[in-house]
């Protein structure tokens, strides 16, 4: 159709708005859809319809079911005609419709008639459409012309057939599988994207077959490939093959002669792949860097932005890594800071405060102000972290970069840029003893003039921490108090906090904060007069300048080191009574947030095949079940509950999971049991345990489940003793034990009779990290210098062959139990060495700082230097324990 | 005692070390080694649809779609990409993206993706539709031929993977399925020639 839809006619031209679907509706176009029926067709007409029907689609217009059958249906008729326009256009249809499987069967015969065609257009459009819209039950009647269209001389044909494979491949990959042979031959064809999507495929069939694309990049390499596109893919296998390859020793790296060679490739596409691919390679070294540099430092005067950002992104990760081997392209990226992609320019200044040495830090904070004020506040949140790292990198240069940081604060910002800024200077505060004063006033003259609560309250909260500790805590009193007449209650409750913790801290200001705290008395607000008298009362503010005691000191400021959301919920659960509230019986585990699957929504339908939504979790709901069962009750504070652990394998008859309830002196083991059987109903299930491989430990109690219908899951329980406070580790195998009862699918009734029968469950393990609660601190190293070294424990070991180091510090995470802190569990690309800081509690409720540091010894063998600090000397020699029996 | 300071202190995650973290975007092609294209937009000076196409089910529903268009629209708008395709970073995608007269252009890919690859795509069906609608590119005519819009899109990318990326292929492919109804005047059928006049004397009656 190369004509327009309605010709244009020269008196229309002037018109500015016209549009060829104005006023168009979904009623009347699916009426005009009835021309598909007429038993004399005209092509023009329908391909207008259509058109016009997809226009809606594509506008966001949905079809009912009814509509969209009917469509479908009336569509099916227009393969009567013989015009090429018109085809192509049903084709299209077909597709946005994505019809059901009972009507697939109307279209079948018509295209596969259409893919024995010799025209080459219906060929490669019939494949692309009917392997879109097929099962795999139908597949197997075509595969056979797949399998032949893949070799096809037509290019487009043998295109449609091999991209039509990539996607088949996710759905039907036994099938795909077979036509290796074919794929193979396409991946020398003469045509360029024909070898790109024969390689892609065939890459995809043997992926997991290291061996193969082991041999596959082998001889490819060597050849020649001729598309662009081939030669990126190519270029990304090869990088995966040496990833995986597992000599690692300097100089020859296998295949980077490959990678270099392609930075001469004629096309930019392959040489920034190649580029990029050996800027990503493990460990790699500066010589192997240089030649990717220098092509990428080309770029980035390049004339087209495209080129200079994927280079300034590129150097810029480089620059995390290897700052040296960017300070090259300085020159260059300082020119860039004038770019008018703002993207650009952000990357290339994040880049020089990265690379930038220390001499050059001024010259560049000059630059860094003008550019600000033109950007949006995103980049600005990512100039404003590059710059804290600089300042921790050289701290000497606090003063030029606090008072930037000082002077983007009193700019206008959305609250995101805000926080970021006053987050970098509370850590600047923090790890520059020297910055902290200036940095202290800076943030007082901004809660002067500060439009965001969340940020006043906060720098009240760190100035009450920090100010009492500097040399002349009085200056800070006024911003405090001047916030107690000017600001909204919430701020004016953390004033008065903040006052009386200089109040109780330092002695000579006593009086004074005593007066200040005695105006506040009389505020409108509940929550700071209560405030106010609380600190009046307990810090003896009657006039006698007192020594404060410690204990109130810890009572007022001390920090609570339960998880809000843990005391949330004990504060709802409990009910007013003459027993006072005990704090001390809130649980402390944290709670991890269960990762959110990041399943793609929509491909499987999660029928009655998903697994069952398992029974609540949380700490305090195992707290009531348990508690709620007479045997149970005597068994004390329950210490903690295991993450559920599988004892069947996915999608067997009956699905069991186990729940490790650890108390003081014993040990529940809740199994929950999903019946997934739709004629059965289970009856008296219990689960037998056999704990010879558990000496400590003597069952003691168990309680069946009475009935276990289909799909309803239910719990039984099994306890043990164990002596008291001790971590007694042990194996325990499981026999689940039932009466089963056949019941009627139709009626749901049960019989009658039942008959006894048994179901091998997994075995179970007690491991030592079920005796540590994961529980973080805040600031590790204040936690761990105030723990002292007292009972320290130290030592080194050796990890052996590992597979990254990433992978060994979770594999001593897991062993341990213990709660990450500070995002240390994270473990940085192509690092050689990690430290990771571990908290928890252990039982017997006492704290466990761990510090571990592992190093990369040789090509993967990992070291392990293992420090604890606990306030037991019992318990640090414990954790070293769990490390080396783990 | 020593800490790591860079182990502490990596930046956050704007851009990402590793570049390969959004493997399951494009809904059944594995990104790590295929390039993924996650949808074209074509839109107008005032971020309306002309035409789009998603591959991607990142964007579930219509309103996702509509929010990114607009979202995108609004902060590419004052940029020039007149004359040579511009790229923005926005979240977590990569967009390249072309105007001419009223029409935007746009191509987006993972994060992790190489910029060139999606710049030759873009490059392909921003040359491909000036081909078809033979230089006279803007909205006007685009909405006219809407019809070769669709079938340049259905070309270029097929469920997220590259099809073809050269314009002459493309607009080739699209236009040679004309050849018949391009055919003169006077080898229409008398009723297809008078239905043709209807319309048009329809259309200038309304007026």
């Amino acid at each position: 159709m190369a004509q327009p839809l309605v010709k244009k006619d020269d008196d229309r031209d002037d018109e500015a708005d016209y549009s060829p679907f104005l006023g168009i509706e979904k009623g009347a176009v699916l009426q005009e859809a009835r021309v598909f029926n007429d038993p004399q067709l005209d092509p023009r007409r329908c391909s207008q319809v259509i058109t016009k029907l997809l226009y809606l689609l594509n506008q966001g217009e949905t079809f009912t079911k009814v509509e969209a059958t009917e469509v479908f249906f009336a569509v099916t008729k227009l393969f009567q005609s013989k015009d090429i326009g018109l085809r192509r256009m049903v084709y299209v249809m077909i597709k946005e419709l994505s019809p059901s499987a009972d009507e697939v069967i109307i279209v079948t015969s018509s295209l596969m008639k259409d893919m024995t065609s010799k025209t080459d257009m219906y060929r490669a459009n019939a494949i692309r459409v009917l392997c879109r819209i097929t099962d795999g039950t139908l597949l197997t009647q075509i595969e056979r012309y797949l399998k032949q269209a893949i070799v096809d001389k037509n290019p487009v044909v043998a295109s449609a057939a091999l991209v039509s494979g990539i996607h088949l491949l996710q759905t039907n990959p036994e099938i795909v599988k077979r036509w290796s042979n074919e794929v193979q031959e396409a991946v020398q064809s003469r045509a360029a994207l024909v070898q790109f999507h024969a390689l892609a495929l065939l890459h995809q069939i043997r992926q997991n077959d290291r061996l193969a694309v082991n041999k596959l990049v082998s001889s490819l390499t060597k050849g020649s490939v001729r598309s662009p596109l081939a030669q990126c893919l190519l270029i990304r296998y090869t990088s995966q093959v040496i990833r995986e390859s597992a000599n690692t020793q300097a100089g020859d790296r296998p295949f980077y002669d490959f990678l270099e060679g392609c930075l001469r490739h004629k096309a930019e596409m392959v040489i920034f792949e190649a580029a990029r691919a050996i800027t990503e390679l493990n460990g790699v070294t500066t010589r192997e860097l240089t030649p990717a540099i220098t092509v990428l430092q080309l770029f980035l005067s390049s004339s087209k932005p495209v080129l200079r950002f994927a280079a300034v992104r590129t150097l810029n990760k480089v620059a995390m890594t290897h700052p040296m081997a960017v300070t090259n392209c300085n020159i260059d990226m300082e020119s860039l800071i004038s770019d008018q992609n703002r993207s650009i320019a952000t990357l290339a200044i994040t880049t020089l405060l990265k690379t930038g040495n220390e001499s050059s830090v001024d010259r560049l904070m000059k630059q860094i102000t003008n550019f600000m004020s033109d950007i949006a506040d995103e980049f600005k949140i990512v100039v404003v972290e590059a710059i804290r790292s600089l300042c921790l990198k050289f701290p000497l240069k606090h003063r030029s970069l606090m008072n930037f940081l000082s002077n983007i604060l009193r700019e206008e910002g959305g609250f995101d840029y805000k926080k970021a800024i006053v987050d970098s200077i509370v850590i600047l505060i923090r790890d520059i003893p020297e910055a902290k004063e200036t940095g202290l006033l800076h943030l007082c003259e901004f809660i002067e003039d500060c439009e965001f609560t969340y940020l006043s309250t906060q720098i009240l909260h760190f100035l009450g921490i920090e100010g009492p500790k500097t040399s002349d805590p009085s200056k800070y009193i006024r911003y405090i108090y001047n916030r107690v007449h000017l600001e909204n209650a919430t701020v004016r409750a953390a004033a008065v906090s903040t006052l009386a913790k200089f109040g109780a801290m330092v002695d000579t200001l006593k009086p004074r904060i005593f007066v200040l705290l005695r105006r506040c008395l009389f505020d409108n607000d509940d929550e700071v007069r209560d405030r106010a008298t609380l600190y009046l009362n307990t810090l003896g503010g009657d006039g006698a300048v007192v020594q404060t005691g410690e204990d109130v000191k810890e009572f007022l400021f001390g920090s609570l080191d339960i998880p809000l959301v843990n005391l949330e919920n004990s504060l709802k659960n409990y009910e007013p009574s003459e027993e006072s509230f005990d704090i001390y019986s809130v649980p402390r585990e944290v709670k991890t947030q269960p990762l959110a699957e990041k399943k793609a929504p929509g491909k499987k339908p999660t029928g009655l095949g998903a697994p069952p939504a398992g029974p609540p979790s949380t700490v305090d709901a195992y707290e009531k079940l348990l508690s709620s069962i007479p045997e149970f009750a005597n068994f004390g504070k329950l210490f903690k509950s295991s993450a559920p652990v599988e004892l069947t394998e996915a999608e067997t008859e009956y699905a069991v999971n186990v729940v490790k309830h650890i108390f003081d002196g014993h040990v529940v083991f809740q199994y929950n049991c999903t019946n997934t059987i739709p004629e059965q109903l289970l009856e008296n299930v219990t689960v037998i345990v056999d704990a010879s491989e558990a000496e400590e430990f003597a069952e003691v109690a168990s309680k069946p489940l009475r009935s276990l219908p289909y799909d309803s899951p239910g719990q039984t329980f099994v306890a043990f003793e164990k002596p008291e406070g001790i971590p007694a580790v042990g194996k325990f195998s499981n026999m689940l034990r039932f009466i089963v009862k056949e019941v009627d699918p139709s009626t749901g009734e049960a019989e009658d009779d039942g008959v006894e029968d048994e179901y091998q469950l997994e075995e179970l393990e007690v491991v030592a990290a079920d005796y540590i609660l994961k529980v973080g601190v805040s600031n590790f190293r204040n936690a761990w210098e105030s723990m002292g070294a007292d009972c320290e424990r130290i030592d080194e070991y050796g990890l052996g062959p590992r597979e990254s180091l990433a992978e060994a510090v979770n594999a001593v995470i897991d062993l341990l139990g213990m709660q990450p802190c500070e995002g240390t569990e994270v473990v940085p690309n192509n690092s050689r060495s990690h430290t990771c800081l571990l908290s928890g509690v252990y039982i017997g409720n006492v704290k466990v700082l761990v510090r571990l540091q592992f190093g990369l010894d040789g090509p993967k063998d990992v070291a392990m230097k293992l420090a604890v600090r606990s306030e037991d000397e019992a318990v640090s020699d414990a954790i070293h324990e769990i490390v080396a029996s783990g | 005692m020593s800490m790591d300071l860079d182990d502490c202190l990596a930046l956050p995650g704007f851009f990402s070390v590793n570049g390969s973290k959004s493997t399951e975007d494009c809904n059944d092609v594995n990104e790590d080694s295929c390039p993924c294209i996650k949808n074209i937009l074509l839109l107008d000076s005032e971020g309306n649809r002309v035409a789009v196409k998603y591959y991607s089910d990142e964007w579930p529903t219509n309103s996702a779609k509509e929010a990114f268009e607009k979202a995108l629209f609004s902060k590419t708008q004052k940029t020039n990409a007149r004359t040579e395709a511009e790229i923005a970073m926005f979240e977590n995608h990569i967009i390249v993206y072309k105007f001419v007269q009223d029409l935007h252009f746009f191509v987006t890919g993972a994060e992790g993706e190489n910029e060139l690859i999606l710049v030759i795509v873009l490059q392909g069906f921003f040359d491909a539709v000036g081909l078809l609608l033979r230089g006279n590119v803007d909205k006007k005519e685009a909405l006219e031929n809407l019809d070769l819009i669709l079938l340049c899109l259905d070309e270029i990318v097929d469920g997220g993977v590259i099809l073809e990326t050269d314009a002459n292929a493309i607009a080739g492919k699209v236009a040679s399925h004309s050849v018949d109804a391009a055919a003169p005047l006077s080898e229409q059928t008398i009723s297809q020639a008078l239905a043709t006049a209807r319309e048009h004397l329809a259309r200038s009656l309304l007026k």
